[in-house]
């Protein structure tokens, strides 16, 4: 299932840990990484890898926000609405994006291009209104700024 | 004066406006720029002392900490055991969530390697020999920019074998979360750098006796140990000396909400609050005037507008006016802020990150969230205040970890403060309905 290089980092990985278990976080990243979320089998592959139980796999997966366990978009769009971003506007900005995309948040474009979600303060509350897309964070939000960014998003996936 | 303050550790800098985490040097993440402004100097000067020595400088300086409690740092060290029959460890606490924070951050960017270089220190004062940072999982470009500082120290020889030529050895690992508020809790970080659920262990045994794996661990913040490569090369007496007494050095205040130049600042501890919103971060758009501040991150005592004037910003300054420094987390709000939907916004945080194994937060906060969207929705009561207040008091005090109250306290002290306001918004939004 992971490729030969995961393999060789979940070892890596294990050796900075007195106990394998602790190397499940790390390791559910590379899995979503690899496999863009995070499945039944996967999760019974890294109980098997880690030598952890299934349960208990699960039990980490559901706990942490950040483990998508349904596939999402190409663009995993996750606006802050907590109150910094909140008192800057980002309820319109949300608004916007769901009329721009024809989704409502948690729902994914059925083009599998964009997914909306809504999340907790991402840390950036200088530069709020602000939302992060996959791995990347985009600050100081405007209508003008996201409409650009999706048209280049776009552009980017063709 | 201002040449003396872009120096690295704040050295020769102007005691009134020392940069002393965040000093303005280009490209200072990078290792070769660190290290030609005497960068890993304060770690070579700390491994020529006795750790004792090092653990008792930290504790006569007064350094503390910086992730909310202000806790003093040598003190907390002290409570590790004598004697190295058991692995211990360190445990960095990068998990900069609660609203309104986010100033660690700016340490990860600019100045990786001091972050490094004080747990280094720290690690040698405790003697341990495993450190993890634990960076919360959205934090993405500052985990990379962090694995790059730490590999980059491996390959000088700052961390690994024998580092500097001494007899001690130290390995240091970056730890990514993966979303949960919870995880900034100490014990509830250390359950998860264990690979498990973030669930907040009963207290006592402390992590010094009972932490990682059942052993020895100390938890500190990142700002708290960026500072103390300073403390190293300063010494003690300079760092004590700087902002208020009783909490000294210097705090980064992260400013946001409605003001002019929202952003993260570096200031003597004890600076004015009013300095800070008004001449720092620009005061409010349009002149407008405060009606609410919460000066340390969300789940702190909110502050009126206008009983702001002569507030300073360190613990006991705060505590004396019924808040909290926190986080230093300062979010702002003008007078036309609809309380209602602040507290309704506050209370579904702490909802969703309630981790639940309480009865008391995992009822309460979903039970305060219900009554707050629904006075958001126009649908409120004036009783419905009272009965915020009766929940908030069955939640505080009644739980396994400190996420309890930090739910119950704004509720509770919006609602003790502000209540005409509250008590307006919900007549108006009758009125409006009917």
């Amino acid at each position: 299932m992971f490729t030969e290089e995961n393999l060789r980092k979940v070892e890596e990985i294990k050796n900075r840990y007195p106990k394998p278990m602790a190397a499940l976080l790390p390791v559910l990243w590379l899995a979503q990484e690899q496999f863009g979320w995070i499945s039944e089998e996967v999760m019974h592959y890294i109980a098997g890898l880690l030598n952890v139980s299934y349960n208990h796999v699960l039990g980490v997966v559901t706990f942490y926000t950040m483990y998508n366990r349904k596939p999402v978009g190409k663009y995993h769009i996750q606006f802050c609405a907590n109150v910094s971003c909140m008192l800057r506007g980002a309820d319109n900005l949300i608004e916007h994006l769901e009329h721009r995309l024809g989704v409502k948040v948690g729902e994914t474009t059925s083009d599998k291009m964009f997914t909306l979600s809504e999340v907790e303060c991402l840390g950036s509350c200088g530069t709020a209104p602000m939302m992060q897309v996959n791995n990347d964070y985009y600050e100081d939000l405007t209508k003008e700024k996201l409409d650009n960014l999706i048209e280049e998003f776009r552009k980017q996936a063709h | 004066m201002s040449e003396p303050t872009t120096k690295l550790y704040a050295q020769n800098g102007d005691p009134a406006f020392p940069k002393i985490v965040l000093p303005e040097i280009a490209n200072l993440a990078q290792i070769e720029v660190y290290e030609s402004h005497g960068g890993y100097g304060a770690l070579k000067k700390a491994l020529a002392m006795a750790p004792e020595a090092v653990t008792d400088e930290v504790k006569r300086s007064n350094l503390r900490g910086r992730g909310g409690a202000a806790f003093p740092t040598g003190l907390k060290w002290t409570f590790m055991p004598k004697g190295n029959e058991k692995p211990r460890y360190l445990a960095v606490n990068a998990d900069e969530s609660e609203p309104g924070s986010f100033k660690d951050r700016q340490i990860l960017e600019f100045n990786p390697h001091q972050l490094v270089e004080g747990i280094l220190i720290a690690s040698y004062a405790m003697g341990i020999k495993t450190a993890y940072v634990y960076i919360r999982g959205e934090y993405y470009k500052w985990y990379k920019i962090l694995e790059k500082a730490v590999a980059d120290a491996y390959s000088r020889g700052y961390i690994g074998q024998n580092i500097g030529g001494s007899n001690y050895s130290v390995n240091l690992y970056v730890h990514r979360g993966a979303g949960a508020y919870i995880c900034g809790e100490e014990s509830g970080l250390m359950e998860s750098i264990e690979g498990k659920r973030g669930y907040p262990r009963v207290k006592p045994p402390f992590p010094a006796q009972n932490g990682l794996w059942g052993n020895p661990t100390t938890i500190n913040n990142v700002e708290t140990l960026a500072n103390v490569p300073a403390i190293i090369w300063n010494g003690a007496e300079w760092f004590s000396k700087i902002g208020a007494e009783k909490h000294p050095g210097t705090l980064l205040f992260g400013v946001s909400g409605h003001v002019n130049k929202p952003g993260v600042y570096e200031l003597a501890s004890g600076t004015l609050l009013t300095d800070i919103i008004f001449n720092y971060a620009g005061g409010v758009p349009g002149g407008k005037k405060i009606k609410m501040v919460i000066p340390g991150g969300s789940s702190m005592p909110p502050l009126r507008g206008e009983q702001l004037e002569g507030i300073r910003m360190d613990a006991d300054s705060l505590r004396a006016v019924g808040s909290a420094i926190g986080t230093g987390g300062v979010i702002v709000m003008d007078e036309d802020t609809n309380l209602t939907r602040v507290l309704a916004r506050i209370a579904n945080f702490y909802w969703h990150e309630s981790c639940g194994q309480c009865t008391p937060c995992r009822e309460g906060t979903g039970w305060m969230r219900k009554v707050l969207n629904r006075m958001n929705d126009g649908a409120g009561k004036p009783e419905d205040l009272d009965l915020l207040l009766r929940v908030a008091g069955n939640i505080e005090g009644n739980t396994i970890c400190a996420l309890g109250d930090a739910a119950a306290w704004p509720v509770k002290f919006t609602i003790q403060r502000f209540r005409k306001e509250l008590e307006e918004e919900i007549l108006k939004r009758e009125k409006s309905a009917a």
